[in-house]
């Protein structure tokens, strides 16, 4: 049971790494980098871990992404070619 | 009034006022239940300063100048820097010599041992939690914070 939900877990982290690390539209790379952290919280709490996946879910899909789209409201939305 | 102070949507304005003070009070729980549960000073002050960070994102950057001003935050990082090494080096000289720095239950606060480490254990974390909060909201005014559009208006 547990094995099945980290496998899916584990899935849906790869999926999401290689979408924002392709997209061309930064803002989007931001939004999937938090839904990254969020995964990651329940893969850390599902490894019963639950400080090291409460530090995830704040820093990391918190604070980090409102520094992200800060630093990104300084230059342009989209990457260039 | 002034458009461009009225920028942003009022139901993202009136539910993120009701929802502050609660991630305020949030933050305050898990500071004071690290040292029983998950959480502590720093998981503490992130949750405080996402919820001054959601103030300034919301309502002008301007107004969350004026709530946070730059010189609070400088004092709050220094204060808690204070107060975590005071409350070091007060059970280093409470300790007679042993030099157990940060050993908080020689300090002398109540009766008991296990009492002293208990309110050694909360100063310190609130100063981990109010340097971690002041770091953070300076972090993202200064990555936020375009001086150049601030000339223009």
């Amino acid at each position: 049971m547990t094995m099945s939900i980290n496998l899916v877990l584990l899935f849906l982290l790869v999926i999401i790494a290689i979408a924002a690390v392709t997209i061309k539209d930064l803002l989007s790379a931001v939004i999937l980098l938090g839904a990254y952290s969020f995964l990651m919280a329940l893969a850390w709490v599902e490894m019963q871990s639950v400080d090291v996946g409460f530090m995830e879910a704040t820093v990391g899909a918190g604070v980090t992404t409102a520094f992200m789209i800060a630093a990104l409201a300084r230059t342009t939305r989209w990457e260039k070619k | 009034m002034n458009p461009a102070k009225e920028k942003g949507s009022v139901v993202v304005q009136t539910v993120s006022r009701i929802m502050i003070p609660f991630i305020q009070l949030f933050a305050l729980y898990v500071i004071f239940h690290g040292s029983l549960g998950p959480g502590g000073g720093f998981q503490g002050g992130a949750v405080f300063a996402s919820s001054f960070i959601l103030y300034i994102v919301v309502f002008n950057i301007a107004r969350g100048k004026k709530r946070v001003p730059e010189s609070t935050n400088t004092a709050l990082s220094s204060a808690g820097l204070y107060i975590y090494a005071g409350v070091g080096l007060l059970s280093m000289i409470f300790s007679l010599g042993a030099a157990q720095y940060l050993n908080y239950g020689f300090i002398p606060f109540t009766s008991h041992f296990e009492g002293n480490r208990a309110i050694g254990i909360d100063l310190v974390e609130i100063g981990v939690g109010m340097t971690v909060m002041a770091i953070m909201i300076s972090i993202f005014f200064d990555l936020a914070w375009d001086k150049g559009k601030e000339k223009e208006e």
